[in-house]
């Protein structure tokens, strides 16, 4: 009997976290229970990108997606949708939280999206070549090699106008072109899959959704430049990732993909994995090759770069994981085709993770030229528990943010490098009314402290100089000076650093600093923080014309430092109090303010 | 040589191509200032300050690290790279302790200069200090990491220079640091305390262990009778201390000084040197000539190759000439043959060195030969470095000095093969000059073997010596001697005759004249200055072959008999063993 219907759950390293697996057997258990297991297959596939909500499990044919769902759900799936074809309706996916049930084909907001990256995640299972392949995948291989010239396949990604998905967003069509036209015998691939920013999570899904994209990407580029050994720069930290695409470069060395003679046209080319031990300098490409070398990862100036001189002083490409998603479909669907997804200028699609203060926080792709708004409202559902939207951080500790007033700009490099942010690799945080944009800046220099590799006085030093500064402001001991301080010392990081991080590193600063001037201004004059957010600047109170003295909050109180009798109006002792805020989301009178 | 032309604040500019900026603004008179970059090391790009403005380009660029390119325009200096450059000074400053007065680089540190060619009169961003623990476990060297700026110039010299890989980055962001692998201590690693880093160190971090005060007590001490040698390499470097352009010989002024020091005799290495050629070159006839002993023959009188090759190579023991280097011979002859002629207690005698070299305060303790006196043979190795401080903190005006003071002729005369000990090279050329008249009675017909002088790193040479084909290498800078280690390895191993009879080997680039005790600041330019002194001072002498000097011969006939005699052996001798790379 033929399979007529599929359950796909998802196999991302959240919804795994939320008993995704025992989800998984639990499903297998009850198809055998229900002697379904002949026209029932569960497949363990890649993120669906809607982590928020996980584990997912999605239906077909008909297309009924399934959140929160729990390992003792499964009974009732199988017996009443699939064996009933009743789907559960507490099950459903329901993302504004709203009171309709709807069943979904598709979740909201994703019609606004374009999946060319993520084009086989929470499809396929990632751990089967063979659902790779029924994906078209291979194809582009196997045109490259049989009916394509190097030069036709450098020639296709300058028309499709692809740019690095790293962050910087140099032309891969270039990076390609120098490494081809390098002398060389001996030449490597590589792909950065270091992704480090805090909250991003982009290229682990990726990997562990869709493994075999990025082997045909690097066995194209390895073709196209003459390149005969890749290697796979992962970080330690993505067990699941680095586990799928062992299988995955398993599976292809037995399919004739890679190794020698690859489908019989007599290239040769492997793949190897190298583990980065989690250092976020690693994502910078000359750290990253000094690392996956051996050595200690500390940036190099270029010239020269990784295209003359890379991975043991030999012509390298080196492309990030969401680079080399794109170039199986733009191998087979054409340059021209990429280059009218997205804005002229920035071609393509981005894919984000969208985090922080929203509904829907998970992965999503977008074509270039899509609004932050739109992101935000109609993808991201807006910001969670109805509260005011502040700004947006894109880049993570590289970027900037951006405000309501710029939120109708439409995403690509150019944009983003004009608001004092980047793209960066694609994090995107969410902040509301809730969020110090001080205390946001210090949160990042404290990661840009820990993560600067020591190498570079700028950086080294700067950076804590800078979180120092800020640490100041935040406890209400900043001066007027200091803010010229941060902007002196931030101005000679970002001219003098070596490298990008350091570079880079003074932006969340100095970007706050444009745009939320006064709330920088509130913690030094008026020892003030309007989110109030900064503790040592935060004092609760008690208003004694709307205490009751119901003793709620007194008992609420972690360091009992409430006092006053049964409804008589109840005290703050300030000296004892860790300002944790306790009291006020315990008051039902309103009588507690935060000031 | 393709050229390349651009121009630096619009003064047009020609340069070979693969020059950088740095270098290339240095022809129309314009300094970049760095801190990091130094022209024996490729560049590390770690400091910031170098940073110049290329025309068409949004980011600054290191000019230490980008080479020129046609038609580039660059400007090194305005406002905006005054004040970029001025706040990476100031941030440096806020991790730099502040004890200049009391710091062995006062006047001499790179970060002092700078800071005062820059004005900084304010430290805006505060004062955060490592409090790390010295190390100076070695004797030889003390590490400070708290001074420590992190230009990585020291480890860069250890590693690619050196090949010894005893230092190295720890730790990550504000954390890192310079030690050993491991974070073991100095003496642990396998620091052959050739002192190279604290050469190359542009502050105070890395420097030589000061042995200064011992050497005063002792001229203090009425009952002690203070005697002094001079290595050949001091007396062409000392003088850059006072003001003398590299190279210039000042033996006499030196020995001058000695004398006003308080010094109750004063040797010199030089003697020392022709006697171990006595010792050496015999040896070399003995396995070249009779086939006793294993060839090639490896030259032993630097101690961080000594302690080197214990190290890395022990299968090349047997290669070593056991002859002990010359201060150590001058040494063990201080205490037993003048000590005798001068009806001394040994025990009274206070043997000082004075030496380019910070592994020879190391050396002075390594074996039990080192005391074949019966006493610790010398007492107190000292670096040049510290007798320019002792001269200068004794009130003696240098400069002024006789040119003309003689040396304790008894173990002070030398010859020209001598001094050019003090030069990568000098020792084979002695050597030469020596075994070639061992074996045919003959002067060689030129004095001057040109092949095997210069900074090339490994150099060759063949001779025709009575018949017979003697082929020669010479390695400095000790991360080329693997090269030649390799060559001898692979015709070991093939069983074919080995490619080389002799092999000298100096571990400081240039030899001693570019060595880690030496004043600061050699660059191969200085390197060569020094070597030509030295050269001059041989030209100059009266016999140019070791065994001409008269004093070596009356030595030979009063004391010793006959190199490798008993009494040799005894005295002139050591022997070397396998050591662990690291101890712990």
């Amino acid at each position: 009997m033929a399979i007529k219907t599929y359950l796909l759950v998802c196999g991302g390293a959240e919804c795994k976290n939320a008993h995704g697996t025992e989800l998984y057997q639990s499903l297998q258990k009850e198809i055998a229970n229900q002697g379904v297991q002949a026209e029932t297959q569960v497949v363990r596939t890649g993120c669906f990108g809607l982590c928020a909500q996980g584990p997912i499990v999605k239906v077909l044919p008909d297309g009924t997606l399934y959140a929160n769902v729990k390992p003792g759900d499964a009974r009732e799936i199988v017996v009443e949708h699939i064996a009933k074809g009743q789907p559960v309706q507490r099950l459903l996916y329901n993302p504004a939280k709203s009171q309709e049930t709807i069943r979904l084909a598709e979740p909201t907001g994703y019609h606004k999206q374009f999946r060319i990256v993520l084009r086989n995640c929470g499809v396929i299972d990632p751990e089967k070549i063979e659902d790779y392949i029924a994906r078209d995948g291979y194809a582009a291989l196997a045109k490259v090699l049989t009916e394509m010239t190097p030069d036709r396949v450098v020639e296709e990604l300058r028309k499709s106008g692809l740019r690095g998905r790293g962050g910087a967003g140099f032309p891969t069509w270039l990076k390609w072109k120098f490494t081809k036209d390098a002398a060389s015998e001996e030449k490597y691939v590589v792909c950065n899959a270091d992704e480090g920013d805090p909250g991003a999570y982009m290229d682990r899904s990726t990997v562990e959704g869709d493994p075999h994209s990025i082997l045909e990407a690097m066995t194209i580029a390895g073709w196209t430049v003459g390149a005969q050994r890749g290697v796979v720069y992962i970080r330690a930290e993505y067990p699941l990732a680095i586990a799928h695409l062992e299988t995955a470069l398993k599976q292809s060395r037995e399919y004739g993909l890679l190794g020698k003679n690859i489908l019989g046209t007599g290239f040769d080319f492997d793949i190897e994995i190298r583990l980065g031990a989690g250092a976020f300098v690693c994502g910078e490409e000359t750290a990253l090759l000094a690392s996956a070398m051996g050595e200690r990862g500390m940036p190099i100036p270029r010239p020269p770069f990784p295209a003359v001189s890379g991975l043991w002083q030999k012509p390298t490409v080196i492309n990030n994981v969401e680079t080399y998603a794109n170039i199986p479909v733009i191998m087979l669907r054409g340059g021209d085709w990429f280059a009218k997804v997205g804005t002229p200028k920035s071609p393509g699609t981005k894919v984000f993770a969208l985090t922080g203060k929203i509904n829907n926080s998970g992965l999503i792709e977008v074509p270039m030229g899509t609004t932050l708004r739109e992101i935000i409202y109609d993808i991201g559902g807006g910001i969670r528990g109805g509260k005011k939207f502040k700004a947006v951080q894109t880049g993570g500790p590289s970027g900037g943010v951006i405000t309501a007033a710029d939120l109708n700009t439409p995403i690509d490099y150019e944009h983003l490098q004009a608001l004092g942010s980047i793209m960066g690799s694609g994090g995107m945080i969410v902040m509301d009314e809730d969020d110090c944009m001080v205390d946001v800046a210090r949160f990042y220099q404290e990661f840009c402290v820990d993560e600067s590799c020591g190498k570079c006085a700028p950086c080294r030093i700067g950076t804590r100089t800078l979180l120092n500064l800020l640490e100041q402001i935040t406890v209400g001991k900043g001066t007027m000076e200091d803010l010229a301080k941060i902007k002196e010392v931030g101005t000679a990081m970002q001219k003098a650093a070596l490298c990008g991080l350091g570079q880079t590193a003074p932006n969340p600063v100095l970007s706050t600093m444009t745009y939320f001037a006064d709330e920088y201004e509130a913690h030094i004059r008026d020892h003030r923080c309007p989110a109030g957010k900064c503790k040592a600047l935060v004092t609760y109170t008690i208003d004694p014309e709307k205490c009751i003295g119901c003793t709620l909050c007194a008992r609420r109180c972690p360091v009992n430092t409430i006092r006053g009798e049964r409804q008589k109006p109840h005290v703050i002792i300030q000296d004892n109090c860790i300002k944790c805020g306790e009291c006020l989301h315990a008051c039902k009178f309103g009588a507690v303010s935060r000031k | 040589m393709k050229m390349v032309k651009l121009t630096i604040n619009g003064l047009p500019v020609e340069v070979p191509e693969g020059v950088n900026i740095l270098n290339a603004a240095r022809q129309v008179q314009v300094k970049i200032p760095s801190l990091c970059y130094h022209p024996d090391l490729p560049p590390w790009a770690a400091c910031g300050i170098c940073v110049v403005k290329v025309k068409g380009l949004n980011k600054l660029v290191r000019a230490c690290a980008a080479p020129v390119a046609e038609g580039q325009e660059i400007i090194t200096h305005d406002s905006e790279l005054f004040a970029i450059r001025r706040t990476i000074i100031e941030l440096i400053l806020s991790t730099h302790p502040d004890d200049c007065l009391q710091c062995p680089r006062n006047q001499n540190c790179e970060l002092q200069r700078l800071a005062a060619e820059f004005g900084i009169r304010e430290a805006p961003y505060g004062k955060r200090l490592r409090d790390l623990p010295e190390d100076d476990t070695t004797g030889s060297l003390v590490l400070n990491p708290e001074k420590c700026i992190l230009c990585g110039r020291c480890a860069a010299v250890c590693q690619d220079m050196q090949g010894v890989w005893a230092l190295e980055f720890i730790g990550r962001g504000e954390n890192t640091r310079i030690a050993p692998a491991a974070d073991v201590t100095l003496n642990e690693s396998p620091c052959i305390k050739c002192g190279q880093c604290s050469a190359h160190c542009p502050v105070g971090a890395i420097y030589e262990h000061s042995h200064a005060r011992e050497v005063y007590a002792a001229l203090q001490n009425p009952t002690k009778h203070c005697v002094v040698q001079i290595a050949p390499a001091v007396r062409v470097a000392l003088g850059e201390d006072f003001g003398y352009p590299p190279g210039t010989l000042l033996t006499g002024k030196i020995y001058a000084a000695l004398r006003r020091l308080g010094f109750d005799a004063v040797f010199d290495t030089n003697f020392g040197a022709d006697l171990t050629i006595m010792e050496e070159g015999s040896e070399f006839v003995e396995r070249f000539a009779h086939g006793k002993g294993e060839l090639p023959l490896i030259t032993s009188c630097c101690p961080s190759w000594t302690d080197y090759m214990e190290k890395f190579a022990p299968d090349f023991i047997h290669n070593f000439s056991t002859a002990k280097s010359p201060h150590a011979m001058v040494g063990a002859l201080t205490k037993t043959y003048y000590a005798e002629k001068m009806g001394l207690d040994p025990k009274d005698i206070f043997m000082v060195s004075i030496m380019p070299c910070t592994a020879k305060k190391f050396e002075i303790q390594r074996s039990a030969e080192m005391s074949s006196s019966g006493q610790q043979d010398i007492d107190i190795s000292l670096t040049t470095r510290e007798l320019c401080r002792m001269i200068k903190s004794a009130g003696i005006d240098f400069r002024n000095l006789p040119e003309d003071e003689r040396v304790d002729s008894l173990l002070g005369e030398y010859s020209g093969a001598g001094t050019i000990f003090g030069v990568t090279g000098g020792v084979m050329e002695a050597a030469l000059r020596t075994a070639h008249w061992a074996l045919t009675k003959e002067r060689l017909p030129s004095m001057e073997l040109k092949e095997i002088r210069g900074l090339d790193g490994v150099k060759e040479a063949t001779l025709q010596v009575a018949g017979k084909e003697v082929r020669v290498a010479v390695a400095h800078c000790m991360g080329n001697i693997e090269t030649v280690l390799d060559r001898v390895r692979a015709a070991r191993a093939a069983g074919k005759e080995t490619p080389y009879h002799f092999i000298e080997v100096m571990a400081c680039r240039g030899g001693c004249v570019g060595g880690g005790g030496q004043p600061y600041g050699a660059t191969d330019k200085i390197r060569r200055q020094r070597a030509a002194g030295i050269y001059r001072d041989d030209e100059k002498s009266a016999q140019r072959c070791s065994h001409e000097n008269p004093m070596i011969q009356k030595l030979y006939a009063d004391y010793l008999g006959a190199p490798l005699s008993k009494k040799s052996h005894q005295l002139l001798h050591t022997h070397y063993q396998q050591r662990k790379v690291y101890k712990r």
